[in-house]
């Protein structure tokens, strides 16, 4: 016998009231890091021991600054989204744990503004 | 009014981690934790990176100078192995979500697979790198 509102069954949002949402995030942002993340360490490697022109002349080529805006978008909301589910499963106490929840989203929301921001004026000065 | 005494009932208790021996895919289980959390916290890295690119010579010097050092280049040796472990386990557990591979059998093969070709990218990556790939 299931406990469950059969609307609420029918809808398929659990507890959470999300749904799948996050769990989907994490697999589509997983694919995505599955092709960005060996580009971006081809790239490193391929400019290690670059000096400063050639490097932002690299990252500033359109190819390269929209992949890296792609690869910085999946890394971080991928990295949020797995950090949300180990403070979940870790952190006891209630305050500390939506203090991390709030702490983690606002520095990836930062991180992403910041590293779009940087690729954005990299781009636009070199064109 | 006193409170009628609710009936004793045995409920299930967590299961306490000492009482169990480590096995391979409880250690890669929550290595693929680990490492998640080590590589959310070392992708902050790259903030610098573009930041310092943008901000100029200078800044940019900093910090090259940082991961050219032991410390920074110990760092990256670690951040290779801890992001090729989770991209290798990460494909494993895209296979176990379309429900392939999850019998024990393959869970342990697929396993040593993940730390085998983690191992081996590493490697693969740093010789490469120290051979002359990045000069």
């Amino acid at each position: 016998m299931s406990l469950r509102n059969p609307l609420a069954r029918a809808r398929g949002h659990g507890s959470a009231k999300e749904g799948v949402h996050h769990w989907w995030m994490q697999r589509l942002s997983a694919i995505a890091l599955f092709f960005l993340l060996p580009w971006h360490i081809g790239l490193f490697i391929e400019l290690g021991g670059s000096d400063f022109q050639v490097v932002r002349a690299v990252v500033a080529d359109p190819l390269n600054a929209s992949l890296l805006a792609l690869f910085v978008i999946a890394l971080f909301q991928h990295a949020r989204l797995g950090l949300q589910v180990v403070i979940e499963d870790y952190v006891g106490t209630r305050a500390t744990e939506v203090a991390l929840h709030v702490l983690t989203r606002f520095v990836y929301l930062a991180a992403t503004v910041a590293s779009l921001l940087a690729i954005i004026v990299l781009a636009v000065r070199a064109g | 009014m006193a409170s009628t005494p609710r009936p004793e009932v045995q409920r299930p208790l967590s299961p306490h981690l000492q009482v169990y021996r480590p096995q391979l895919t409880s250690v890669l289980s929550i290595t693929h934790r680990a490492t998640g959390v080590a590589n959310a916290l070392l992708s902050l890295g790259l903030v610098w990176w573009l930041l310092a690119l943008m901000a100029g010579p200078g800044a940019y010097a900093r910090f090259t100078a940082f991961f050219g050092s032991v410390v920074g280049q110990v760092l990256l040796v670690a951040a290779t192995f801890s992001l090729m472990y989770h991209l290798c386990n990460g494909v494993r557990h895209l296979f176990w979500d379309t429900g392939k591979g999850l019998d024990i059998a393959t869970a342990y093969r697929s396993g040593y697979a993940v730390i085998a070709g983690s191992l081996l990218l590493t490697v693969a990556i740093w010789a490469y790198v120290l051979m002359g790939g990045a000069a």
